[in-house]
């Protein structure tokens, strides 16, 4: 009986897997068929639609602008995220929770609706659609992620450290680039790298805001007009490959440091 | 910063005022923008409530409503169902030393982009994609079967999404349960079955809770799977705004219907306040 119900879960297990990496699997594979259309029969392999890609200006400049927003907007979002957090921590403010919570608002609003507010208060400002005005998005909906993952790791434990650097006579500025950011420095990159991942795959908000200059996202969906295409399938492997390398970093950098 | 020093209120200040401008300023003020755009006409002219009116009195409207709430509430379910038990064997079953590995397999596609995955489920759901192609192959079928474009396209779109999302919440979860509460319950003479439903799924509600309302937010609020999955079939919420926006330029419309569909996820949101805090460690 209880082999029975291991064995059950054990399929289970594997039924899930090949769920979750039908479509992956089915991606890739089809990105190196050799003919014009990513249905079976498969005919490759062929690297054919990764060179068409790869000639592609458009989608090789909405890759550039991609990262370049993503960086810039992390960024941004980090450093507001990262000091705002250490505001809150370690000083009293009045209305100390609602402004946290007023900070921290934009996670539960969908980024369709944060796009549409962005779209309507720039038409009615004059400003135009633009990759800038899609970064700012991207800070709108990274910044309060940013802030809750710094705020919630800043212990009590790293005041008294900052405390005794304060008492041995550094000034304000020294005790947060010498201590705080270092002492930190997991949380924030933490926020950093989630910001990025969310940034470079963000569709909505850069839809909405950019016009000529776009985002691979925004690329990539307006290749999907053309239909069931092995092109699509190859650049949406590469951005997989991205992610995966990014992903792996992480784990790899980040995670293997923390003390079990 | 040479705020330090002299006055010791202005360093708070100047540490948290950026992100609250910033909050403000581009969060905020769109809000109150988009709120203002709902109650003007398309065409000009003065305060209307038009643009609301319009959402209750046209039945299309509502029925995109109808979808986006059952379409949110079938995924909820069908993933928790799915992601549970699969977080449970990765978490009570696979070796210690291979649960990092099996876990970040399990929610490695959760790393590609969301349109190239909703992409990925039509390739496999297609007329002639995989699994047309694999079920007539071997005979099951004759005629291929229409699911891609359909409400079992944007549910399977979404329910791949979200159970590995699920599984992570719930894994976190099951992980931080202490082993001695099973201890102490063998010990009071329970068996598995009654251990799990009297003190493992107890324990663990809150998590799930939080994963259910994430499900929630991001899928009532999501564009693309419905988009891309289940076509114009049958609209959801968010298809329908963007459908203001693209052909028609209708702002104000699409002001109000964001607004209507956000109020929405605010009444989910107080509904789940209590188990969803930001706390300091």
């Amino acid at each position: 009986m209880r082999a029975a119900v291991r064995l059950a879960a054990w399929v289970y297990a594997i039924a899930v897997y090949g769920f979750i990496f039908l479509p992956v699997v089915v991606l890739v594979l089809f990105s190196l068929q050799a003919t014009s259309f990513p249905i079976p029969p498969f005919t490759g392999p062929s690297l054919r639609w990764y060179q068409a890609v790869l000639a592609d200006a458009r989608l090789t400049s909405a890759l550039v602008n991609s990262l370049l927003v993503a960086v810039l907007s992390s960024l941004a979002s980090v450093t507001l995220g990262f000091l705002s957090a250490w505001g809150f921590a370690r000083f009293v403010l009045p209305g100390s929770a609602l402004l946290r919570g007023l900070i921290t608002l934009p996670l539960t609003v969908s980024y369709l609706i944060i796009g549409m507010g962005l779209l309507v208060l720039f038409n009615w400002a004059g400003v135009p659609k633009s990759l800038l005005a899609a970064g700012i998005g991207h800070v709108v909906i990274n910044l309060p992620l940013c802030f809750a993952i710094i705020y919630s790791q800043m212990g009590d434990h790293q005041i008294n450290i900052e405390r005794a650097a304060r008492d041995l006579g550094a000034a304000e500025w020294k005790v947060l680039l010498l201590i705080t950011v270092p002492v930190m420095a997991p949380a924030i990159f933490a926020g950093f790298f989630l910001s990025m991942t969310f940034s470079w795959d963000e569709f909505v908000i850069s839809f909405l805001l950019t016009r000529f200059e776009t985002t691979l996202p925004v690329e990539i969906w307006n290749l999907l007009r053309s239909g069931l295409n092995p092109k699509t399938n190859a650049v949406g492997s590469l951005v997989f490959a991205v992610s995966i390398v990014l992903v792996v970093f992480f784990e790899l950098t980040l995670l293997r440091r923390k003390p079990a | 910063m040479s705020v330090s020093g002299s006055n010791p209120r202005a360093l708070p200040w100047a540490l948290v005022t950026p992100a609250l401008a910033w909050t403000l300023l581009f969060f905020v003020l769109p809000f109150i923008a988009m709120g203002f755009s709902s109650l003007t006409a398309h065409e000009g002219g003065g305060f209307t409530l038009a643009n609301y009116s319009q959402f209750f009195a046209d039945p299309s409207y509502w029925r995109a409503m109808v979808n986006s709430l059952e379409i949110t509430a079938i995924v909820t379910v069908i993933s928790i169902l799915l992601a549970y038990p699969f977080a449970w064997i990765l978490a009570e079953m696979v070796p210690e030393r291979w649960q990092r590995l099996a876990l970040m397999l399990a929610v490695l596609p959760f790393w590609t982009s969301y349109v190239v995955r909703s992409y990925s489920w039509l390739l496999v759901l297609a007329q002639n994609g995989v699994i047309n192609r694999a079920l007539t192959g071997i005979g099951l079928i004759a005629e291929p079967l229409q699911l891609a474009n359909t409400r079992f396209a944007t549910v399977t779109g979404f329910v791949h999404f979200f159970v590995m999302l699920l599984t992570l919440t719930i894994f976190a979860n099951l992980k931080q349960l202490s082993p001695s509460y099973r201890k102490a319950a063998a010990d009071l003479g329970a068996g598995p079955a009654r251990t799990f439903l009297h003190v493992v799924l107890p324990l663990t509600l809150p998590g799930i809770m939080v994963g259910a309302f994430l499900t929630f937010v991001l899928c009532i609020g999501d564009y693309i799977t419905p988009q891309i999955l289940g076509g114009n079939n049958e609209l959801v919420m968010p298809q329908l705004v963007m459908m203001q926006i693209g052909r028609r330029g209708d702002f104000p419309l699409a002001s109000a219907l964001s607004i209507i569909l956000m109020a929405v996820v605010t009444i989910a949101y107080l509904a789940c306040a209590r188990w969803l805090k930001i706390e300091r460690a």
